[in-house]
């Protein structure tokens, strides 16, 4: 009796295989482009009332003038100027922002906002999906959301660093913050020493969202 | 569940996709997916645990290829067809071609019953507990032991609200872990803070 290791050589299985293969990486042989599945859905929702055209451009106007990075800045350069202020946003951050006229989704029910000093360095991430302080900092940049920094920041926190720019002598402590549950945080970032005598505005404009998320310093 | 959403720590990723002042989104469609699923949560046609959980469900293959905006929309439609909104046919028949949605959902859980108050500086330890449904626990921390910062207010417990389980609100801890613990001899080292729900721990 021979045992045999491999299946014979077999072109019609093999070509079966990698038609089930290829349908599979594809998903569907017929898949229907992304823009027209989205198209699909907004019908849906206009067939049935749901009014998708009008929240559509209210959400427009939100991503472009409400949620920006603009608003945490002006949180950061308020925390540098009026101490005060820093503790009230260290010890309740939710509650401190809103002093500026700014709001969390009610679901956000705890803003933490990460203090920075030349010997610690923080930075955010959300290693299940995408979630940030979005109508405090911003919505979340593209490389955020993407599979690499979800997947190396917590693990190679000093070498994803320092790949995306930001080189940290050896005693900076990194502190990660991974962003799975409600609570949202955000990095203070550390006040550069040239800045002496900058008004709060002046200030403001020098804060970036990246220094927000803690993957650069300012 | 232990699916491939849960990517915390997985190696053999390249380098990060990283630019100065990097865009949110990059084509229209994407705000419109964003604003199509803030309406249906607003409907109250499904909630965000319901949300990111059918992400989490999407086709391992299909998740891994999907820009984050396809993953939002194939969540949205997934629920949509899974709540009677709508069915999988009318969105065949209007994207003229299939319409992808992920894998039906396996049950959820109600809160751990042992649950326990932690302060700050207790020594905590997740649970190994290892679930079908829905859970906000990264696998990365999964019988780790670490030490509490702080709790926060209470939230719905994502294991139950995912799959519409009554269950009560519960609050988180942040949790610090140091990642030569998490990952030993094979990690940068730093302190790895999670937001760890109360019941996924236990007294270390």
């Amino acid at each position: 009796m021979t045992v045999q290791l491999h299946a014979p050589y077999n072109p019609g299985r093999l070509r079966e295989l990698r038609t089930v293969m290829t349908d599979r990486n594809d998903m569907h042989p017929n898949i229907a482009p992304v823009e027209r599945r989205v198209d699909a859905i907004q019908d849906a929702f206009d067939a049935r009332g749901f009014k998708p055209a009008e929240v559509i451009e209210e959400f427009e106007h939100l991503t472009e003038e409400t949620w920006i990075p603009q608003n945490g800045a002006r949180v950061v350069a308020k925390a540098w100027t009026d101490p005060a202020f820093k503790q009230r946003l260290l010890a309740n951050g939710r509650t401190a922002v809103a002093e500026l006229g700014l709001s969390m989704p009610a679901h956000h029910r705890h803003l933490v906002v990460l203090e920075n000093t030349p010997a610690v360095q923080n930075v955010i991430c959300c290693t299940l999906c995408s979630c940030t302080a979005f109508t405090i900092i911003g919505l979340p940049p593209d490389w955020y959301k993407d599979l690499e920094y979800r997947a190396r920041i917590v693990r190679q926190s000093r070498t994803v660093l320092s790949e995306m720019g930001l080189e940290l002598a050896p005693d900076v402590e990194i502190r990660v913050w991974d962003t799975t549950a409600d609570t949202r945080y955000m990095v203070l970032p550390v006040r550069p020493p040239h800045t002496q005598g900058w008004s709060e505005q002046e200030l403001a404009q020098i804060v970036t969202k990246d220094s927000m998320i803690g993957v650069a310093r300012l | 569940m232990d699916g491939l959403h849960d990517l915390g720590g997985k190696q053999g990723f390249g380098r990060v996709r990283y630019a100065l002042d990097a865009q949110v989104f990059h084509e229209p469609w994407e705000k419109r997916v964003n604003a199509l699923y803030s309406l249906a949560v607003r409907l109250g046609i499904f909630n965000m645990d319901e949300y990111r959980h059918a992400i989490e469900r999407m086709e391992p293959r299909h998740y891994l290829s999907a820009s984050y905006y396809e993953r939002s929309l194939t969540s949205l439609a997934t629920l949509c067809v899974e709540k009677g909104i709508v069915t999988q046919e009318e969105l065949d028949r209007r994207a003229q071609g299939a319409f992808p949605i992920a894998i039906p959902s396996a049950p959820g859980r109600a809160n751990v019953a042992s649950r326990q108050r932690f302060v700050a500086g207790d020594r905590v330890k997740v649970r190994s507990d290892y679930v079908p449904g829905h859970i906000r626990m990264p696998g990365y921390i999964r019988g780790k032991t670490g030490v509490v910062v702080s709790e926060s207010p209470v939230y719905p417990f994502p294991d139950a609200h995912a799959h519409g389980i009554e269950a009560a609100d519960e609050p988180t801890y942040d949790v610090r872990f140091r990642s030569e613990e998490l990952w030993p001899n094979s990690a940068d080292a730093a302190l790895v803070h999670v937001a760890v729900f109360q019941s996924y721990l236990e007294r270390a």
